[in-house]
């Protein structure tokens, strides 16, 4: 131990803390050395396993006959769902999701039995060679169709401030509509992927790309009728998640472990992407309505808004998808008097799941939707309409579900935008060149978003870590999150480094395993870094208080004066390097391993009453997009895109813009060329990526500037950041605005134009001549 | 056997599994994960890797990217295999590598060694790393995480200070250890491939082998295997047929073989016909157009195919061979139905003959699809008209996704010839003889009704495009 008493104080600039650190696995991914699922070497006894499927939506299976599959080339095993020893549900909240089809067949493509084979490609083979008999039944397939059948999987739901109806009825001024708000496919670049090793008798080793391992481990163990403790889960990093591998990674993992105990041998069940494509839940389809009252002045008096989501032939998490959706469909205005109902339509289709916004999007784009519509119908710019409705201290600060905005930054945030991107400049040179454009129109559109943060299932807002320092003072950290590509990882690793005052390459944040951190919450709602970061540094403030301790008790100093920093541990004239001092907290037998715990405060919600405090703060934001649209051919091109965004403090600027642009561009897709069709038969008929279009390189906008709103989260969340994984993903419900500014110039700006999501070329043509036929001399 | 390099090691394989695709060779033979698997089918670009080739005049190389899940591994033959894991020396990091770690540009990762071989292609080419070229490089590969922005950064930074790399101090090495494969006459056959290299072995094979299927570059065919799971038959590559492989240019026509890749013969195509540029740019991404061959898209007779419209609007010709003689087919009644050609069996595409533009000929190839880059057409409408005095003297269409089979609309010429270009009453009945000519079909693409009313919309682009007296906007996409 040394006395540095010359040094001077040092201040903590070495914290990677709120720096643009690079994400902690990017070299190895530029590498092609950071392992997936699939890239782990294979025990040599591996074999594949594959599922083979239902070819139709409805009805009763009255015969299988499995003798071709089980004659087919290296197949070793063959499975229904009368072979499974344990629970076959796998339901993640409420029942209905059978593991495969028991006699009721629910959707198109539903996995029928399952197949083991020696090699991928025969299991594949195999697994197209049953013979089977379905009695079919009417298959419901839209909203439609399902409010008529009243064919729902969990109760409706509604909640409201006010008297909505007589709202309406007293309105100088008054519109209805319906909105089609189509779904989306992950499209995780990494399909998905298990591989199950069994070990001692009835333990199994679980290796997936899963958002969710504790689920994982539940179900598989009820799969296999043992306890939870006999199951290992190990999640190094998905290739993708955006919520498709919340609960539908699960039934993968199921299916491999029971192999794997059926044979006692590895078994690896990845999905080939049209498979992936069938076998998997969407983000839901929604078919919305709404009536809303407003004055002349473009104020907005009352709203009666009813959503239904469409949620496929189970419940899955569709109930709390669809709350998110009615806590969002005011976004960011004050409605007035509110009826806000939301109904879970049970349809014959794959049970559609979590993505990222959950809800949120389908209904925050009613919010702007309304706002386009009273713009168009008062005459006013929709940047008026929108600015003037925002929740205010005038206007009131309490949301339709009864929760007072405490924190309301979206004015001022939007005026900054509404400045530094020039609005109403570019406004005036949208007009002057449309008017000279005959073929290719412009619009223009800034939408807020103001989105909840927290679980809405109450009890999911709760993380564990746990932490290890090694006697060289290097730092293990496990959590409770996974790491899908958001940076997670990164920022505990700065998290972590940041409390010791220690250097980021002293920190491996390792797999999520569900043997180091156990009854973890799904990687979801974007509050990854809310809750694992403050376990981790919980975890870290009980581990710096034993060393401080012993550092103040060797030197007479007080514990509370003792600060970690810069790779040293210093308290008034005394330091020492914190390696030095983990070697001392050993010899004096001091643990040197700590968890940490947190659980989100100020929460709840009465569903009885339909109110409460659902989230624990908003994260906020608002971008302006700028379009070309070809009144031809109904193409567009997103031309600019301007965002400012509020993080809170940015614990990494650099991932957080990332966060944000990539959310923008996925959710540009959603609205725009990523167009899911069924056919008549319940089939779904965009199954692989020649009929499905996410953005490519070339839809990024060639202007795309987001800057961080710099403001600290005035909640007490881990250094005051806020979390961003889902907010921005609504930032492009501005680029839909756009889009129908655009062709709402071709009737001057009368009416809104009436544009399902995806706004196809083809939808946006049809709009167009539904604005223009009866003006159209030349037709 | 087939011979390739794999990096600097040179394979020989005497025999592998029929149906493999490189992309297995790679993970499952040799361990290399790097490359992975997205789709299986061309679409998503993770498992890019770059084949580095002999130039034709065999003084350098060039590095490609293609898909690695649709190619064929006969198709590596002579060729040097680079993946994600060679580029690196050690722990020190290549200048793309590092380019998109200090960018941010991976999040999840799974897409990013496709993105580092597109970008190392880049940077081993000599073109200006313009927005343009940038995502032209990755119009192969998704990425569903970063929104691309920081990835387009990476790529312009790095190719902007392109520096000699281990790549090109090995070149000449390179270079003489795939000349020596070339020289080699041992019988090229892999994976149930055939690689004959003249005609009268080509025609052998044929004869030998009645029901092999021909095969250029398998973009299409490849997908047989990995979505269909079918076993490929027999199959005979035109890979190695040097007469397929040429490009002449007389003052009557532009010839090019039916062997090469898109990719070498889009810059002659759009030298000779400008108006091409954007449907060339928006044929299917450059991987494949580094892999796919004319002759596959023609042969293919797809209706959806994007060559095909343009060979029928500017009244093209394609020359098969027998291995004995060669005939000349017009395009205009080369498809005979759906999937169907004229081609004989025992027959091949040797060549296609595109007649030059007459100087008062104006030629316009328009795409209309979900996504601009990658995409199948919904529509894709050829037009050329030519003017004499300011009248229609002809007028050649050809187009694609409205029928059966890639088709031209006879109506136009029957019904225009003689009429004043730029009357409005031209335009007009354009427009409606388009948005009749046709009965296409409702799919996952696009309506029946949209079909029609965009084709009679195309038109009318057409028209303003031809006008010498309008200037005004009439596309969205950019394209120099």
């Amino acid at each position: 131990m040394r006395k540095l008493i010359e040094q001077p104080q040092r201040q903590d600039n070495e914290s990677p803390l709120l720096k643009p650190t690079k994400h902690e696995s990017a070299i190895r991914q530029v590498m092609g050395s950071a392992r997936y699922v699939d890239d782990i070497p294979v025990p040599a006894d591996i074999a594949y396993a594959c599922v083979g499927v239902t070819d139709v939506a409805s009805g009763t299976l009255t015969s299988l006959d499995l003798t071709n599959v089980k004659q087919a080339p290296g197949v070793i095993d063959v499975i229904t769902v009368a072979d499974i020893p344990g629970h076959t549900d796998i339901g993640p909240v409420f029942e209905g999701d059978p593991i495969l089809v028991d006699s009721e067949v629910k959707f198109h493509g539903q996995p029928l039995f399952a197949v083991l084979a020696a090699t991928e490609e025969q299991a594949r083979v195999a697994a197209t060679l049953a013979t089977f008999t379905i009695q079919p039944s009417a298959a419901i397939l839209t909203a439609e169709d399902a409010l008529s059948a009243n064919s729902t999987v969990r109760p409706q739901h509604q909640f409201g401030q006010g008297d909505a109806e007589q709202a309406l009825q007293q309105a100088p001024l008054t519109a209805e509509g319906t909105l089609s708000v189509g779904g989306q496919e992950h499209l995780y670049l990494e399909g998905q992927a298990s591989l199950a090793l069994p070990e001692e008798d009835d333990r199994v080793m679980i290796y997936t790309s899963s958002q969710h391992p504790s689920e994982v481990q539940k179900l598989v163990a009820e799969v296999l009728g043992v306890k939870l403790h006999k199951v290992t889960v190990d999640m190094r990093r998905m290739g993708g998640g955006f919520g498709g591998k919340e609960s539908q990674a699960a039934q993968w993992a199921c299916l491999a472990a029971v192999f794997a105990m059926r044979q006692r041998r590895a078994v690896k069940m990845r999905l080939p992407r049209m498979l992936d494509m069938q076998v998997t839940g969407k983000r839901h389809p929604f078919e919305n309505t709404f009536k809303i009252g407003f004055d002349n002045d473009g104020n907005m008096l009352g709203a009666d808004i009813t959503v239904n989501g469409i949620c496929g032939h189970s419940p899955d998490l569709s109930d709390a998808i669809v709350d998110r959706a009615m806590f969002h469909v005011d976004n960011a205005y004050q409605l007035g008097a509110t009826a806000i109902t939301g109904n879970r339509l049970k349809t014959h289709m794959v049970s559609h799941t979590a993505f990222r916004g959950f809800g949120g999007p389908q209904g925050m784009i009613m919010a702007e939707l309304m706002m386009d519509v009273v713009a168009r119908q008062t005459g006013l710019d929709p940047l008026t309409v929108r600015m003037q409705n925002l929740y205010s201290e005038s206007k009131g600060l309490t949301t339709p579900y009864g929760m007072t905005l405490e924190q309301n930054i979206l004015p001022a945030l939007m005026t900054q935008l509404t400045e530094s991107s020039q609005y109403w400049q570019r406004r005036e040179k949208i007009t002057a060149f449309n008017q000279q454009s005959p073929i290719i129109k412009k619009g223009l559109a800034l939408t807020p978003v103001k989105f909840g943060i927290s679980f809405t299932a109450k009890h999911l807002n709760q993380a564990g870590a746990l932490i290890h320092i090694y006697t060289d003072g290097s730092i293990q950290v496990n959590h409770g999150g996974t790491e899908m590509g958001q940076g997670l990882h990164t920022k505990i690793g700065q998290i972590v480094a940041h409390e010791f005052g220690v250097e980021l390459d002293n920190i491996e944040v390792t797999a999520t395993r569900t043997d180091k951190v156990p009854n973890t919450s799904p990687t979801a709602a974007s509050s990854g870094t809310d809750l694992n970061g403050k376990a981790a540094q919980n975890a870290c403030l009980t581990l710096k208080s034993r060393l401080a301790a012993l550092f103040a008790d060797t030197h007479g100093v007080a514990e509370e004066d003792v600060v970690f920093a810069n790779g040293y541990v210093t308290a008034g004239a005394h330091n020492i390097a914190f390696a030095e001092l983990i070697q001392q907290a050993y010899m004096a037998r001091i643990s040197l391993s700590a968890t940490g715990y947190y659980r989100t405060p100020k929460i709840y919600y009465d569903r009885e009453q339909g109110t409460g405090r659902p989230f624990f703060y908003f994260a906020n934001g608002a971008a302006v997009s700028e379009v070309s649209v070809d009144t031809l051919t109904g193409e567009y091109t997103v031309d600019a895109v301007d965002i400012l965004h509020d993080v809170g403090t940015s614990l990494n600027p650099a991932i957080d813009r990332g966060q944000i642009e990539g959310g923008f561009i996925q959710g540009m897709g959603w609205l725009t060329t990523e167009d899911l069709r069924w056919n008549q038969d319940g089939k779904l008929i965009s199954n692989n990526l020649a009929t499905y279009k996410i953005p490519a390189v070339g839809d990024t906008p060639q202007h795309f500037n987001v800057s961080l709103f710099d403001r600290p989260n005035a909640e007490d969340s881990i250094y005051h950041s806020k979390a961003v994984g889902e907010p921005p993903f609504m930032l492009a419900i501005s680029v839909w605005c756009a889009i129908k500014d655009a062709v709402a110039s071709l009737a001057d700006y009368q009416k809104d134009p009436d544009i399902a999501v995806p706004a196809t070329p083809e939808r946006v043509l049809s709009a167009i001549t539904a604005l223009t036929e009866n003006n159209d001399a030349s037709a | 056997m087939i011979e390739f390099l794999l990096n600097n090691e040179p394979v020989s394989l005497e025999e592998c599994e029929t149906g493999m695709s490189v992309q297995q060779f790679l993970r499952q033979q040799k361990q290399l994960t790097g490359t992975k698997e997205g789709c299986a089918a061309g679409d998503c670009g993770a498992c890019t890797i770059v084949l580095g080739e002999l130039t034709a005049d065999e003084s350098g190389l060039q590095y490609r990217t293609v898909n690695s899940c649709i190619t064929l591994l006969a198709n590596l033959h002579g060729k040097q295999v680079i993946t994600v894991e060679h580029l690196s020396d050690g722990k020190q990091l290549h200048p793309v590598q590092q380019a998109l770690v200090d960018h941010h540009g991976s999040q999840c990762g799974f897409c990013t060694p496709g993105i580092i071989m597109s970008m190392f292609s880049l940077y081993h080419s000599d073109a200006e790393p313009t927005r343009e070229t940038v995502n032209k490089s990755l119009s192969g590969n998704l990425c569903r995480c970063t929104g691309y922005r920081p990835i387009i950064d990476a790529t312009t930074e790095v190719c902007e200070r392109r520096q000699p790399d281990a790549f090109t101090q090995k070149q000449l090495q390179t270079l003489s250890q795939l000349k020596d494969i070339q020289a080699k006459h041992t019988e090229v056959f892999a994976n149930g491939v055939h690689l004959p290299e003249t005609r009268e072995a080509m025609a052998g094979l044929l004869a030998a082998y009645p029901d092999a299927r021909l095969v250029g570059g398998s973009t299409d065919l490849a997908l047989e295997s990995t979505q269909q799971l079918k076993s490929l038959p027999e199959l005979i590559s035109t890979q190695r047929m040097k007469d397929c492989k040429q490009i002449t240019v007389t003052d009557e026509q532009v010839t090019v073989g039916a062997a090469l890749p898109l990719s070498d013969i889009d810059p002659v195509l759009v030298a000779h016909f400008p108006a091409l540029h954007e449907l060339i740019e928006r044929f299917a991404s450059l991987p494949i157009r580094n892999q796919a061959t004319l002759g596959g898209n023609v042969a293919n007779a797809s209706p959806i195919g994007d060559m095909p419209p343009v060979l029928l609007a500017l009244n093209a010709t394609i020359e098969a061979d027998d291995g004995h003689e060669t005939r000349l087919l017009p395009a205009s009644t080369f498809f005979t139905g759906y999937r169907q050609t004229q081609l004989r069996k025992g027959e091949w595409i040797k060549a296609i003959h595109f007649p030059r533009l007459q100087a008062n000929t104006q030629l316009r190839a328009y795409k209309v699809s979900k996504r601009h880059e990658d995409d199948i057409s919904a529509v894709c409408a050829v037009f050329a008209v030519t003017l004499e005095n300011g009248m229609v003297a002809a007028i050649n269409s050809g187009f694609g996704g409205v029928a059966a089979t890639p088709v031209s609309c006879d109506a136009l010429a029957e019904q225009l010839i003689g009429q004043p270009w730029q009357a409005e009453a031209t335009r007009q009945l354009g427009k409606r003889i388009l948005t009749s000519a046709f009965n296409p079909i409702d799919d996952v693409r696009a309506s029946a009704a949209y079909r029609n009313q965009v084709l009679g919309n195309l038109w009318q682009r057409f028209w303003f495009e031809t006008q010498s007296a309008l200037l005004v906007t009439t596309r969205v996409p950019h394209y120099a």
